[in-house]
């Protein structure tokens, strides 16, 4: 029961995500007074990139035919251990937070390698860029993650979440630090304003569609869905994280509908968070991401060290 | 009988140092006779390792050797049983290697006769230090291994810069020697003897316990490369040959990282826990600096040998976490962090030789170390690309390969900071613990660059894009580590629980619930604290992979080759790619003050367009500036100073002699 649960998790999350990318664009176009696509207008487009044929560089190697698939899988496997309705996940306990960081880490260095492969500019701009911004927000992202393990004193997603259910609701300083910082690498981390523009193609401002510029059909959409998965992890580690209430801890119809009306609420109010900044907010220079991501990770250290001087008691 | 069979590969090592002087006449007794002894050494060494390390043995044996009062000790226990089977599977995989490599010196100016006798004796040097069991045999061992690394530094002389850093090394590697000498003088003063187990039991107070910790800190780090002491590093690994590259990055630093845990942990026994703190100081400076100044380099060797830095760095943080657990009662998180140093130093042997030995393949086959010339190469050397994929996914820490269990074994014990008294340490590990992750990332970084640049994209020259293939014990050997780096981070708590008995025996405290586990699950400290299981997870990805297969399977893909899109200006060419130098640019313009670098742009214009722009980029080590070129001034002005006693004059040489005379003369009476 366990391990099926586990697996319709999985399956929201995968065939989820597109319905959110839909909802965030539909709100950004109503925010910016323009007609709004069907919210099911990612699924069209991933349809019609699966159908398209793949047009690929007479240079490119098998590393740039494998990647999609790497990416594609990484960010499955790292979206089965994530709980999204239920907290008991028995897949959970395989692969811990930091792993998951690992998994990241290891789609964005495929990702790299394979817009290194074509031997364009663009290619290599892309990675260098992105592994510069990467090299940055994932220290942010795994203190963030130490602040909320040494509370919870777990890695381990869903104890961690059980933990601070069973806590209930007390101010943390070191939560407010952590849950900043963590929002501020998410928006890093998915390649959303201020740090990129998921929807330019101009050379001087683009660091991820650079890297996927020689891709196309199915490969294309593929590594677009992955991007579209990730926003959604990133989204409900945020959301679960921080604010878990609403989540089921055991597996009754009830509590599963109620966590699934909880967390679909949850992910649209956050959408609506990300549309307004994204809106307020205009995107960066490269050299100014630094000075925005170690803000991002300063925020997460102070969580760590509130945590450690005003939660943990024993001050020397 | 694990002893013997260890004796039994020392002499094997050291015949074929002997058979070597005659290899000149034939080339073929190198390649089959010498090579071939090596290698069954190398796996002779690590069946004795492996078998002590299992049976968890205890054995000793005095040889005659040395002065008649003073006969070697030699012990293999469960801590030099780990290093040895490093040591000689190290051995046996760079000796398959050198069958095809050592191809390139058969026509060069260099001799094989020079670089088997010296490699036989630095090999053998590697083991006796792990065998030692007295100050005096270790000593020697290690001299041993420091002089006859010194002749492979310098194997190829005629190019001046190898003879510099050959020297560079030789006086480092003394200076350090002496530290190392002067600690066991500490102890041999203390205690009664020259053996180990004499040391053990000499009671120090803890100032002269400091001072022992801070020579052999001084001088096992100085051999490890530690920040700011490893400014020899990166000029000596790189220009020996690579498979010794390998040998020396791979294993010596092991050898010196044995030689700090058999003199700290387990000689002077009674940590004090800032040992620990000033240990983690250094550990995270290394990697982080390591890795950072890897970054900068476009030499594929100069590279890997600053990420050796790097991982030297992580490998003293955890053990200075250990230490710092230990030291304030926390002795099952101690033993943790002391088990993720080991399982890195076994991982970073692995990966790093496997490293070296891919940039010797692609030297063998383009004569090429300058990243910037290179590109495309996985077309040309399309095993090596696979084997060297392989070794910067592991060294970049990426999961499920093995890099990434240690590092994550050094996060969960920095987790466990809550278990500590003081709030100074629990502030600081926490800090430790994003240097480290900051380092990881930049490894992320700097192997992507690795990669990208020599591998992937157009080739950049003529003779790269003429490369090929590199022969086939050349490629066995890249297999056989690869393969070893992916098993090694697939069932990582086999393993673990086999060295757990290394603690166990040094700290003397069990390891707690982690050698209970199974061998599917990795629970450092408890099943709900934290777990993992790279066997699921290569299921998981398996399975993912599988499905997705078959689903796009339903539909036949339609493919077709096209030109590179090139924004309908026309005709990309290798030129306008990314080079090393731009791709590291960002991080260069972010962290600017850790480099010492120059850059200067020289832009010649008529009246409207640049005619030609020269551009010129220096990075060099802080360290030569701040720390080695003041000591080196100040040793030139005492020379000088001491210089004025010589005269030249033959009188006032005859006086000093009979001045010198009268003053002995004095004394006597």
């Amino acid at each position: 029961m366990d391990w099926l649960l586990a697996l319709l998790q999985t399956a929201l999350f995968v065939f989820g995500a597109p319905l959110l990318l839909g909802w965030i664009k539909r709100l950004k176009a109503l925010s910016q007074n323009r007609q709004p696509a069907p919210v099911w207008q990612p699924y069209r487009d991933l349809r019609r990139l699966f159908h398209k044929e793949v047009v690929i560089a007479h240079h490119a190697s098998w590393l740039f035919r494998i990647t999609p698939y790497i990416v594609f899988g990484a960010v499955v496997l790292v979206a089965s251990v994530v709980p999204l309705l239920v907290t008991s996940l028995p897949t959970a306990a395989i692969a811990d937070v930091i792993v998951l960081v690992g998994f990241f880490a290891l789609g964005r260095f495929f990702l790299a390698l394979a817009g290194m492969d074509i031997g364009t500019a663009f290619g290599g701009m892309g990675a260098s860029r992105e592994m510069t911004i990467a090299s940055m927000a994932e220290p942010a992202m795994l203190m963030a993650v130490f602040t909320l393990a040494m509370t919870a004193s777990t890695t381990n997603l869903s104890t961690a979440m059980l933990t601070i259910l069973h806590e209930g609701l007390v101010l943390r300083p070191s939560f407010i630090f952590a849950a900043l910082g963590l929002m501020m690498v998410a928006v890093a981390e998915t390649g959303r304003i201020p740090v990129d523009n998921p929807a330019t193609h101009l050379e001087l401002t683009m660091v991820h569609e650079a890297m996927i510029l020689e891709y196309s059909g199915r490969y294309l959409a593929l590594i677009e869905w992955a991007a579209q998965i990730k926003l959604m992890v990133y989204g409900v580690l945020v959301l679960n994280l921080f604010f878990p209430w609403g989540i089921a801890t055991e597996t009754t119809t009830n509590a599963l509908l109620i966590g699934s009306v909880v967390i679909l609420a949850k992910l649209m109010l956050l959408a609506l968070i990300l549309v307004v900044s994204e809106t307020v907010v205009a995107k960066m220079r490269l050299f100014r991401i630094p000075q925005y991501l170690s803000f991002a990770f300063l925020l997460c250290l102070l969580g760590a060290l509130s945590h450690v001087i005003l939660e943990a008691g024993y001050i020397i | 009988m694990p002893l013997s069979l260890a004796l039994l590969s020392i002499v094997g090592v050291l015949a074929s140092a002997l058979i070597s002087f005659g290899t000149d006449r034939a080339p073929w007794l190198f390649r089959f006779v010498v090579l071939g002894l090596l290698a069954v050494s190398g796996l002779t060494a690590t069946a004795a390792g492996v078998w002590v390390l299992l049976t968890n043995q205890n054995l000793a044996i005095e040889l005659a050797l040395g002065l008649p009062w003073l006969p070697w000790h030699l012990r293999l226990d469960a801590l030099s049983g780990f290093f040895f089977a490093i040591v000689g599977l190290i051995t046996f995989v760079t000796s398959l290697y050198a069958v095809n490599y050592s191809r390139e010196f058969q026509n060069s100016p260099y001799s094989y006769s020079t670089l088997g006798v010296f490699t036989g004796l630095f090999i053998a040097g590697m083991l006796l230090v792990l065998l030692a069991d007295d100050g005096y045999a270790f000593m020697v061992a290690w001299e041993l291994m420091s002089l006859s690394s010194y002749f492979l530094v310098v194997y190829q002389h005629l190019n001046e810069s190898n003879r510099r850093a050959g020297f560079l090394y030789l006086l480092m590697a003394h200076v350090g020697g002496l530290s190392i000498l002067l600690s066991f003088g500490v102890m041999v003063g203390f205690g009664d003897g020259f053996s180990f187990a004499a040391m053990r039991q000499a009671a120090l107070s803890p100032l002269w316990a400091s001072i022992v910790f801070g020579l052999a800190f001084f001088g096992f780090g100085m051999k490890a490369g530690l920040v700011p002491i490893h400014a020899w590093l990166p000029e000596a690994h790189p220009v020996a040959p690579s498979h010794i590259s390998a040998l020396m990055s791979g294993v010596m630093l092991k050898v010196a990282i044995y030689g700090f845990i058999r003199v700290v942990f387990d000689l002077v026994g009674d940590l004090l826990w800032w040992w620990g703190l000033l240990i983690l100081f250094v550990g995270a400076a290394s990697a982080l600096l390591g890795i950072l100044y890897a970054l900068m380099q476009n030499n594929s060797k100069r590279l890997l040998a600053y990420s050796s830095i790097e991982n030297v760095g992580i490998i003293f943080t955890a053990l200075g976490l250990a230490i710092l657990f230990i030291s304030t009662g926390h002795p099952v998180l101690g033993a943790l962090g002391f088990l993720a140093a080991l399982y890195h130093s076994l991982n970073h042997a692995l990966f790093k030789s496997l490293l070296f030995l891919g940039a010797g393949a692609i030297a063998h086959s383009s004569h090429e170390y300058n990243l910037e010339r290179m590109g495309g190469l996985i077309h040309k050397l399309p095993y090596t690309a696979v084997f060297f994929l392989i070794g910067c996914i592991s060294i970049a820490s990426l999961p499920p390969f093995n890099g990434f269990v240690s590092e994550w074994l050094i996060f969960q014990t920095a987790l466990q900071t809550t278990a500590l008294e003081s709030g100074i340490l629990r502030l600081i590990i926490p800090i430790t613990a994003a240097v480290l992750a900051l380092t990881g990332a930049l490894a992320v970084a700097c192997f992507v660059k690795l990669y990208g640049i020599a591998f992937l994209g157009l080739p950049r020259t003529r003779h790269v894009k003429h490369a090929r293939e590199v022969g086939g014990s050349m490629l066995a050997s890249q297999a056989i580590l690869a393969v070893l780096c992916f098993l090694f981070g697939i069932f990582p708590a086999l393993t673990l629980q086999t060295l757990a008995v290394i603690p166990e025996k040094i700290l003397a405290t069990p390891v707690g619930e982690f050698a209970a586990s199974s061998w599917l699950w990795l629970t450092p400290i408890s099943a709900d604290v934290a777990s993992y299981s790279p066997a699921l997870l290569l299921l998981g990805i398996v399975v993912v992979g599988f499905l997705g297969w078959l689903l796009l399977r339903l539909k036949k893909p339609c493919v077709r080759r096209a030109d590179t899109w090139d924004c309908g200006f026309g005709g990309g060419t290798a030129r306008m790619q990314y080079t090393a130098t731009s791709f590291a640019m960002p991080i260069r313009h972010i962290l600017s003050p850790v480099w010492h670098s120059s850059e200067t742009i020289d832009e010649q214009r008529d009246d409207l367009r640049p005619v030609s722009i020269k551009h010129e980029l220096h990075i060099a080590d802080r360290s030569w500036p701040v720390l080695y070129l003041p000591i080196l001034h100040y040793v030139q002005w005492v020379a000088r100073r001491i210089g004025v006693v010589q005269t030249g004059n033959i009188r006032v040489y005859l006086m000093y002699s009979f001045f010198t005379l009268l003053a002995i003369l004095w004394i006597v009476t």
